[in-house]
């Protein structure tokens, strides 16, 4: 029946590629919400005024190649906004007809933006990374592109555990955000069999996050700090804040590799990857860029590219027609990784491999060699069907 | 009178023994093309071929083989014979893939990073024309009447069809995520692409009334094989139009496809990540390049059997066999 089904629908388009007749107007825009930020550890980590726009700008040109030979005008609008204004751009965007919106935000003012967004919009999270957005606070009117904590920390334990590095001392930052990955850490060491023999928190005294020769104290500080630990064969950092996970390798009383938020860390994209085609992603970015990509570059055209693939395969413009698309069987889309991205039906989670990367080269790819499942690898990490207690998508 | 040739292979094992070929095989990171002989199967040679040698190919005479350089944004042209550099074409950025007019002359390039076909003039070595095309052009082949070119574009999902006397595009066919490579039946009455990332082989009928139309879709499944793996690549036809060879990257087989009742009948475990194939021109065999084993294995073509596996340079891409 499947493969009927899909030879008519490819019939169907074929014709209508041979014939672009009328123009289908695909109008998105990418909404980005800045936050006060403090100063990062490393300059290379400094946002960029165009974070994500740029990403997205490629996606848009992207899809705007293929809609030319297709009759189909893709568009796009930028926004950046305050938390306290968000709403308002967000209605403002709306009221100007459009409702395929991807977002760049933390995870309480995605979920409160999707909430005024309404079921007729579609909003594709590029930034947000809690796991509860992908659980019991999940959302219907939204696809997930950017990866979840639980995903990124299970990459990391995949590949530790295949290394047979099971021991592990997590320290973690001493705000909510670093508290809640190392939850994660925690989560991932029972699933994969970790053991966490050593267990310390790093206060965030804040203050400024450099100062001259600052390394000077640094270099004192962090062997002291991680002195004294159970043996162990791997140093996991948890710091979501950006406060102390750069200072830890080289600088550990024992001389063990750091994972997590420095080290190897879990990422969606990386300017240093070259694989399975990526070097023509990083050449066009480039171009249009001016500098490397970062995560919400990548993300944000990915998000776009979902949007682009869905209108090309069913030749609509409606939101939940592209819905539809993207979480039914049919939707797979290449993404410089390997194997094509699909979306779990269950809570709207782009399924996707995790790069490991050490800043320098790709390391690694998550899921490692022998993780097994029954739909797809790719289901290893994260959140699995039976673990979620998302229902809006069942409906 | 190389379809006599042709003719006459195909006759059988009983014919005399096969004329040696030479085989050029491109080595993506030993930087180099090793040189084997469809003899004995033995390596005569590996000379320096410059900068992440991929899509390589042989002028009809025999004489010029052509290599792209991809990382010096050219195509070097060898003496077949001397395996000496003669002169390089204009190719534009990162050349991948090209096909050559039945002639010999023009040559037809995808550049991945300008979204751009270039048409070059062999002999002239000018650039005849900038074919504008869809997101990371990739396969290239040319319909055997050489009306037209197809180009696939892997980020836009299209077969493009580039009209061979005004260089326009007339027809564009949508096909699954990230198309490979395009070939046609000798008699050019039927048109294959792979598609690497959906997984499937999609058959376009070039001659449709109202144009190309996508007509059948090729899927693969190996016990034991996840399904991502099988990833379509490289794919070549026999002379008598009946078996598609098609290698499945990581998957590390070709799969064999009988044309006369479009059923997949067998996959042949081949090296690691196989990626090109190419014939020898009697058609006994069918060479694969395995670029994570480092080697080439040899295929029977009438058993659908892999011979041997010969060791060449590092990271083999595309193969190439010296006509007759």
């Amino acid at each position: 029946m499947k493969p009927i089904a899909i030879i008519c629908a490819s019939l169907l388009l074929s014709f209508l590629v041979a014939m672009p007749l009328f123009a289908l107007e695909i109008r998105t825009a990418v909404l980005r919400v800045d936050y006060p930020t403090r100063v990062p550890i490393s300059r290379f980590d400094l946002m960029p005024d165009d974070m994500g726009f740029a990403g997205a700008t490629l996606g848009n040109e992207d899809n705007q190649t293929t809609g030319s030979f297709l009759g189909i005008e893709f568009s796009t609008e930028f926004v950046a906004t305050s938390p306290d204004k968000a709403g308002e751009a967000l209605a403002a965007l709306q009221a100007d007809g459009i409702a395929l919106i991807v977002v760049l935000a933390s995870d309480d003012d995605l979920l409160a933006l999707a909430d005024a967004a309404g079921e007729g919009a579609l909003i594709l999270n590029a930034m947000a990374r809690g796991t509860t957005l992908r659980d019991v606070q999940c959302r219907a009117n939204i696809l997930h592109i950017a990866p979840s904590q639980a995903m990124l920390a299970d990459a990391v334990t995949q590949f530790a555990m295949w290394k047979k590095w099971p021991r592990w001392f997590l320290i973690e930052g001493s705000n909510a955000a670093d508290l809640a990955l190392g939850a994660e850490y925690r989560r991932a060491a029972q699933k994969f069999g970790a053991k966490l023999v050593e267990q310390r928190i790093f206060e965030d005294t804040g203050g400024s996050r450099r100062a001259d020769t600052g390394h000077v104290l640094v270099q004192r500080q962090i062997p002291v700090f991680t002195q004294g630990a159970r043996d162990h064969d791997l140093v996991i950092a948890a710091d979501a804040s950006d406060v102390f996970a750069l200072y830890l390798p080289f600088h550990t009383w024992a001389p063990r590799p750091v994972m997590g938020s420095a080290g190897l860390r879990p990422v969606t994209f990386h300017a240093t990857h070259e694989s399975w085609g990526a070097m023509q992603f990083q050449t066009r970015f480039e171009k249009l860029a001016n500098r490397y990509v970062r995560e919400e570059d990548y993300q944000a055209w990915l998000a776009l590219r979902v949007i682009g693939e869905a209108v090309i395969r069913t030749n609509s413009a409606d939101p939940a027609t592209l819905k539809d698309f993207a979480l039914g069987d049919s939707f797979e889309l290449a993404a410089f990784k390997g194997q094509a991205v699909t979306f779990r039906d269950w809570n709207g989670q782009l399924r996707q491999p995790i790069l490991l990367t050490d800043s320098k080269v790709t390391v690694s790819v998550s899921p490692q060699e022998g993780y097994l499942h029954q739909r797809t690898a790719l289901d290893t990490l994260g959140l699995d069907q039976p673990e979620s207690a998302c229902t809006a998508f069942t409906k | 009178m190389r379809t006599l040739f042709l003719l006459l292979g195909c006759l059988g094992a009983f014919a005399t023994p096969a004329l040696a070929n030479k085989v050029f095989v491109s080595n993506e990171k030993g930087n180099t093309v090793t040189v084997l002989d469809s003899d004995n199967w033995e390596v005569l040679t590996e000379f320096n071929a410059g900068n992440r040698p991929r899509g390589i190919g042989i002028s009809p005479d025999g004489k010029h083989l052509y290599v792209c350089a991809s990382d010096d944004d050219t195509i070097r042209v060898f003496d077949a014979d001397s395996y000496e550099e003669l002169w390089t074409l204009p190719s534009g950025p990162d050349p991948e893939l090209f096909t050559l007019h039945p002639s010999g002359n023009p040559l037809y390039v995808a550049n991945e990073d300008d979204n751009l076909v270039t048409v070059i003039d062999t002999e002239k070595r000018t650039v005849l024309a900038e074919v504008p095309v869809g997101v990371e052009p990739e396969g290239m082949a040319i319909s055997p009447d050489a009306r037209f070119v197809v180009n696939t574009s892997e980020t836009t999902n299209m077969a493009h069809f580039i009209d061979t006397t005004d260089y326009e595009i007339k027809h564009n066919v949508l096909v699954d995520q990230r198309p490979r490579y395009a070939v046609y039946t000798d008699d050019g009455a039927r048109l294959f692409v792979s598609a690497e990332i959906g997984g499937t082989v999609s058959e376009i009928d070039p001659n449709a009334e109202g144009g190309p139309t996508l007509i059948n879709k090729f899927e693969f499944a190996v016990p034991g094989v996840e399904p991502e793996w099988l990833q379509p690549v490289g794919m070549k036809i026999t002379a008598d139009k009946r078996w598609l060879f098609v290698a499945l990257g990581p998957a590390n087989r070709v799969a064999v496809i009988d044309l006369s009742t479009d059923e997949v009948v067998d996959y042949i475990l081949v090296g690691q990540r196989v990626w090109q194939l190419a014939f020898t021109p009697d058609q006994k065999y069918l060479i694969t390049t395995n670029g994570n084993s480092n080697d080439v294995t040899i295929i029977d073509v009438a058993a659908q059997k892999a011979l041997k596996s010969v060791q060449v340079g590092q990271q083999p891409w595309g193969v190439v066999v010296a006509p007759n």
